[in-house]
């Protein structure tokens, strides 16, 4: 058995592997034919890794329910791949497969560490998936979405207010909203989109001096509102996207130099001034100086990943669950335990391509609100994953941020699914113009 | 129309360059990631993962039999064994010897188990046969930890303390090699499950987890002249001119410091003071002696931190300062009383100073990690901590503490076949019998070992110490 675990180990990552060097291939390739044949080999990888995945984990926990969530997983796949392509025919093959890809590993290293918070991912996912199906329809369907700007950002700053006075605290942020006492939601989650779709239709309309001020001053009433639910990470990243929003607007640099050295300042009086802050940083210089408290969390994720290694310990043979939070925040420290350094690195490129993806939609389009739609999102999308890794691997303070699409947490899933859904929608409208 | 249309095209060029812009920086914030990310697993991956905060320990373990400790004479000082019933046991067989310095797993892993715990728990796997254990289930065996320990010399200090307790450290001056390093009373670590909760309560207040030879701390008593000797001939060029009339005891205001057993020793130089040990003249050196220098000094030799030494150290306290402390306490601490305290160790490493000619060597256990066919992986490589002092006050030193034996406190040394040198301490101890130390070295001329031993409330070092020290030089240069 151990023969299996070993075996799949080195699998798996060789299949990652070769998933990751075709989703840079056909970035070099633009012909249609080698591109076709590419992502159908894709697909297979992306099949049988998570075959392999959950086959491992079954030979060492023999329990049934494993394959009626494996099954309902595959099918998932299955119907994503074919019924995207049938209804959207002109959609990336290539953004569409990363994001399974990227699920795949979410739900295999997810079911490793907790089979509950499996099923609800799963459920989650096929929710997301179904309701993204109406996503490209509507971006492509009714021009006036991009009329609303005010509507979408004074709605998403009283969606924050609301959480602010009414929500529950939940991993030391008073960001969740307690439905019905049924299941909690982050809005923020979902503010995320408003606040993307609020600025490109803003700046569509103008991009003049009073423009940019009120526009500003909206964002940075969002950002306020997060650092007061002490969601730093979220705040970080809605700062973040706007500056970055702001720049490919009005292209001027000087924006985002002044934006950049203003988040830098904000950071070092949120350091002296907020204790919460500043445990985030002690945490992060020294973190086994502090290990039986501030620095638990980070030398857990350090040891796992040391003690993974480059190949990995297998899955069901290292200690995941010994890090706080690791279902959420510092899941990549579980995949690079048990699948591996080299297989985490692979997680990585596999990010950096989904970005360009995205950000090459909005590079393309010739539609002013589109192009700053698509650029939001890939920032947004970018930035989060450079924090969410970035504070596990302890390259910078951690920000408690999930990881796109392999995090658990039912709001995320569902909200960036359907960021690349309004991405996909854009390629397709572009793609079909040409 | 047609300017409005190319102000619009010039106007998209620049935004595409606004996005490559910001592909630019992100790409290269993922970039820099990945180096970090890379960097960690290539470099300082084996700090972290060696912490012994580190759960996953355990999950090496089941795939690995934990390596061997032997010392460098060829003994194995702990192995893991499997027993009759499969069940691995980890075994010392030399039961209480070696438990301060070799250490344990069980309850907490201390010493060489303890800092080389990855590198016994890792396998040395890079041939055919390892890759298909890991592939069938069947445990590795873990690489060897060879130490500077001699089992020869280890058994003789084990034995000439008797049923005292104590400590006897002996290192190579040269190198920083630990040979011995005993520590009693001490305790069994084959059945430290079973005594655990007898040995933490401790009722006796015997402490015998408590590794003396590193950690405890004692006042050094007049093995501290050393450095008192020292700090005198800095601050006077003319030491060789020193003259002092012993009456048998000095004063000052109302204290009343005596020379051990109130004997009047005469017209002294400063090697006769030395060689006798005369307290009455080291006091009255410490009554002019500049505090401030005398601090500096003992903190250039490693007093008030912890140690350049590569195993767990306590760090001694030299707390006489200006402003704080007053002549009295001046006096008492040049004769190795007041406030001081000193671990064998470093009363080891102060002399090893003396024997290498003023360079101060890091002292180490671990020798080098071989694989369990042998094969060396790793060896540890002598490493200079500090120069203390100049080859001319080294020099000078060796001769006080030649005199010492030729015509001191430490005569008994006289007949060994190797010409000795070194210290006698007797240190006073509140409400209880005196410590007895001994520190110092041989050959003379070209140190190879220091010995530095400690005999808990015994009497004098003289009646004590010495003897034990005796044996070790008599069989280490048999």
């Amino acid at each position: 058995m151990n023969f299996i675990v070993e075996l799949t180990k080195y699998l798996m990552l060789l299949l990652v592997g070769l998933y990751t060097y075709y989703s840079f291939r056909v970035f070099v390739k633009r012909n249609k034919a080698y591109q076709d044949k590419a992502y159908r080999l894709m697909t297979w990888f992306l099949f049988v890794f998570h075959f392999t995945g959950y086959f491992t984990m079954y030979l060492q926990i023999r329990n049934d329910k494993l394959l009626i969530l494996y099954f309902s997983q595959a099918l998932m796949f299955f119907l994503a791949i074919h019924l995207y392509k049938i209804i959207y025919p002109g959609i990336s093959g290539l953004l569409l497969r990363n994001m399974l890809m990227l699920l795949s590993v979410g739900f295999i290293i997810l079911t490793r560490i907790s089979f509950d918070k499996a099923v609800r991912h799963v459920i989650f996912s096929g929710l997301a998936l179904g309701l993204g199906i109406l996503v490209p329809l509507v971006i492509q369907r009714y021009n006036k979405i991009r009329e609303y700007g005010w509507v979408y950002g004074i709605g998403g700053i009283g969606l924050l207010v609301l959480v602010l006075l009414i929500g529950v605290e939940n991993y030391g942020a008073k960001s969740w909203l307690n439905v019905f006492n049924l299941f909690t939601i982050h809005p923020t989650e979902f503010v995320k989109i408003l606040f993307v779709f609020s600025i490109a239709s803003l700046f569509t309309k103008a991009k003049d001096i009073k423009m940019v001020l009120v526009v500003s001053v909206m964002a940075g009433a969002m950002v306020l509102t997060l650092v007061f639910q002490k969601d730093l990470g979220g705040a970080l990243i809605f700062f973040v996207t706007y500056v970055f929003m702001l720049y490919v607007a009005t292209q001027k640099p000087l924006y985002l130099l002044f934006g950049l050295s203003a988040a830098s300042l904000a950071a070092w009086v949120a350091y002296r001034l907020f204790d919460h802050v500043k445990v985030r940083v002690v945490a992060w210089k020294n973190p086994f100086a502090y290990i039986d408290k501030e620095g638990y969390q980070i030398s857990q994720s350090l040891f796992a990943i040391g003690t993974g290694g480059w190949f990995g310990l297998g899955l069901f043979q290292g200690l995941p669950t010994s890090i706080p939070v690791v279902d959420s925040d510092f899941i990549f420290s579980a995949i690079s335990e048990e699948l591996g350094g080299l297989f985490a690195l692979c997680i990585i490129l596999l990010y950096i391509n989904c970005f360009i993806s995205l950000i090459d939609v909005s590079l393309k389009n010739s539609d002013d609100f589109f192009r700053l739609l698509a650029l939001g999102f890939s920032v947004m999308f970018g930035f989060q994953v450079f924090l969410s890794i970035g504070g596990v691997i302890k390259f910078i303070p951690s920000t408690g941020v999930t990881l796109p699409f392999i995090s658990s947490g039912g709001s995320s899933i569902i909200s960036t699914i359907i960021m690349f859904m309004v991405v996909q929608g854009i390629y397709q409208v572009s793609d079909s113009k040409k | 129309m047609k300017s409005k249309d190319s102000k619009s095209v010039s106007n998209n060029n620049s935004e595409k360059k606004a996005i490559l812009s910001v592909v630019y920086i992100f790409v290269g914030l993922f970039v820099l990631m990945m180096g970090y990310f890379t960097y960690f697993l290539l470099v300082k991956r084996d700090d972290v993962v060696n912490s012994t905060y580190n759960l996953r320990h355990d999950v090496l373990s089941k795939r690995i039999i934990r390596g061997k400790i032997l010392s460098s004479d060829g003994k194995v000082l702990a192995e893991t064994i499997t027993d009759d019933e499969g069940n691995e046991i980890r075994a010392y067989p030399y039961k209480d010897m070696y438990a301060n310095v070799v250490g344990r797993v069980a309850r907490g892993r201390t010493g060489i188990e303890e800092v080389e715990n990855i590198t016994l728990l890792t396998t040395y796997s890079k041939s055919p046969d390892a890759m298909y254990n890991d592939l069938v289930g069947v445990k590795n065996p873990g690489n060897n930890v060879v130490s500077t320990l001699n089992h020869k010399l280890t058994k003789l200090a084990y034995d000439a303390l008797g049923n005292d307790r104590g400590a006897v450290v002996v290192i190579e001056p040269k190198t920083g090699k630990i040979l011995t390093m005993v520590s009693k009373p001490s305790y069994d670590p084959n059945e430290i499950e079973y005594n655990w909760d007898k040995l933490t309560e401790d009722i006796d207040n015997k402490s015998p987890l408590l590794n003396r030879a590193s950690q405890g701390l004692y006042p050094p008593g007049s093995t501290f002249k050393l450095l008192t000797a020292l700090a005198y001939m800095r601050d006077n060029p003319d030491y060789m001119d020193y003259e002092y009339k012993c009456v048998g005891h000095t004063e000052y205001d109302g204290m009343r410091i005596s020379c051990s057993g109130n004997k009047v020793h005469g017209r002294l130089d400063l090697k006769q003071a030395f060689a006798k040990s005369c307290n009455s003249s080291f006091s009255s050196i410490g009554k002019n002696i500049s505090i401030d220098d005398f601090r500096s000094l003992s903190e250039s030799f490693f007093f008030n931190q912890p140690l350049p030494a590569r195993v767990v150290n306590n760090p001694s306290s030299f707390l006489l300062k200006v402003g704080e402390s007053g002549v009295k306490e001046a006096m008492q601490t040049a004769i190795g009383q007041g406030r001081t305290l000193i671990t064998p160790l470093h009363n080891a490493m102060i002399t090893a100073a003396v024997a290498n000619d003023g360079v101060i060597m890091k002292p180490y256990v671990i020798d080098h990690i071989e694989s369990a066919g042998g094969r060396i992986l790793k060896g540890y490589i002598p490493e200079e901590a500090s120069r203390v002092m100049t080859v001319k006050e080294a020099n000078y030193l060796k001769s006080l503490m030649r005199a010492v034996v030729t015509e001191g406190t430490a005569k008994r040394l006289q007949k060994l076949d190797v010409k000795v040198a070194g210290k006698t301490g007797t240190a006073e101890t509140e409400g209880a019998t005196s410590h007895a130390w001994f520190v110092g070295f041989a050959p003379l001329n070209d140190p190879e070992i220091v010995i530095s031993v400690i005999v808990e409330n015994k009497g004098s070092g003289s009646e004590y110490a010495v003897p034990i020290a005796e044996k070790i030089f008599d069989a280490y240069f048999d």
